[in-house]
């Protein structure tokens, strides 16, 4: 299990960055690699050209703007889950980091990257997407600021264009009441069905191609989860309904 | 990059996974591959002092940075360090497969949290797995090594 060949872009800014993504053929933007080196060693993804955003210095800050927090693309997810900022401006964050698979890999992983990635079955583009956050993307043409509700298009598939980089994301600053809930079979697992309250709105996560909104009072409607060796669509239906009772009873 | 403090080159192949490296280039077998996904833990090593999986590192990405792996850990060849000693007194192996990326996250626990609570730990080894199932004694040689410090 070693990725395929490809070649190494190692960009000292934001600008060079997008300009190597705008100029290279089927690029892929590294950060903290948690999902998209497993995908390369297993080659389920061979890019012809990888670029290492790593190098970029003063791009991995937490500040506030806008009435929220903005956290930069090379935020560890470690260093978001300590950040007293979000802890009190949008303590669902880091609630929610806890979920996400194991501290060594949030010692690496970044929050922009996970949402960038955008995983159906993960936790942080639920998380946006139940407190109407942003993702603010830097491409040739300047920056744009892309809202939750239209950032995730399919499995692993966002509105980002090939040649735009995710330079941050936008958290409003939330207090009411909020919570995570996850069903795995292992701790650390993605989850077979997960569900996100922020005040009245609920996001779920793991039962369709892309996180979702739903109504708290009939969360499975419309909903159809997909079958595989873990969990059924009923028993996830199941899940989804058992775990949005419990975030909105407490 | 620097390994156990020692300047090192980095491999040509950028596709070179960090854990390859130092196993093939730099003969550090001590850090064991047993997934390449992120998945098993064995492959944890120190990049600036904290625990990552090196399966899921370029070694060029580790270029400017401080590793540090199994054979680094121990201030010498005559003594373990506490975390080792702890896990030989508390007989936290058996086939030791998963021991050197155990140590090494137990070392990053235990920066985060010198006097960790049960759950602490649970936590912090919950990212390792140990397939002779040996988490009793390895959560005994956590508390072990916190009491050492």
């Amino acid at each position: 299990m070693k990725p395929a060949p490809f070649e190494y872009h190692a960009p000292t800014s934001v600008d060079e960055a997008v300009r190597l993504l705008g100029m290279l053929e089927d690029a892929k933007v590294l950060a903290g690699g948690q999902s998209l080196v497993p995908l390369l060693n297993f080659r389920l993804a061979r890019p012809a050209h990888v670029v290492d955003i790593n190098g970029i210095p003063a791009l991995d800050r937490i500040y506030e703007r806008d009435g929220g927090v903005a956290v930069q693309a090379l935020v560890r997810q470690s260093d978001a889950q300590r950040s007293e900022l979000l802890q009190k401006l949008c303590p669902l964050v880091p609630e929610a980091l806890k979920h996400v698979a194991h501290q060594v890999i949030r010692n690496r992983g970044t929050v922009v990257g996970s949402i960038a990635h955008a995983d159906p079955a993960a936790e942080l583009p639920a998380v946006i997407l139940a407190l109407q956050g942003s993702v603010r993307a830097l491409g040739p043409g300047g920056t744009r600021d892309i809202p939750a509700e239209s950032f995730f298009m399919g499995v692993l598939e966002s509105a980002l264009a090939p040649d735009e980089l995710a330079v941050e994301v936008w958290f409003p600053a939330f207090t009411g009441p909020h919570g995570l809930r996850e069903e795995s079979r292992r701790h650390g697992d993605y989850a077979m069905a997960g569900v996100v309250r922020a005040g009245d709105r609920l996001a779920l996560f793991g039962v369709a191609p892309t996180p979702v909104t739903a109504d708290p009072n009939e969360p499975t409607r419309d909903l159809q989860p997909s079958a595989d060796l873990e969990a059924t669509p009923g028993f996830r239906k199941h899940l989804i309904t058992a775990m949005t009772r419990e975030l909105f009873a407490a | 990059m620097r390994v156990n403090g020692i300047a090192s080159p980095l491999p040509e192949d950028p596709r070179t996974l960090l854990s390859d490296h130092l196993r093939h280039q730099l003969r550090l077998t001590g850090t064991h591959v047993g997934c390449e996904h992120g998945v098993c833990g064995c492959c944890t090593v120190l990049l600036d002092g904290k625990p990552v999986r090196s399966c899921l590192l370029l070694a060029v990405q580790a270029a400017d940075h401080d590793v540090t792996t199994i054979e680094g850990l121990a201030p010498d060849t005559a003594a373990l360090h506490p975390i080792q000693q702890a896990f030989h007194e508390a007989h936290a192996l058996q086939c030791g497969f998963c021991t050197p990326g155990f140590v090494l996250a137990v070392k990053g626990l235990l920066d985060e949290h010198p006097d960790p609570t049960d759950e602490q730990i649970q936590e912090g080894i919950s990212g390792n797995l140990c397939r002779c199932t040996g988490y009793a004694n390895i959560r005994k040689a956590v508390r072990l090594a916190a009491a050492a410090r």
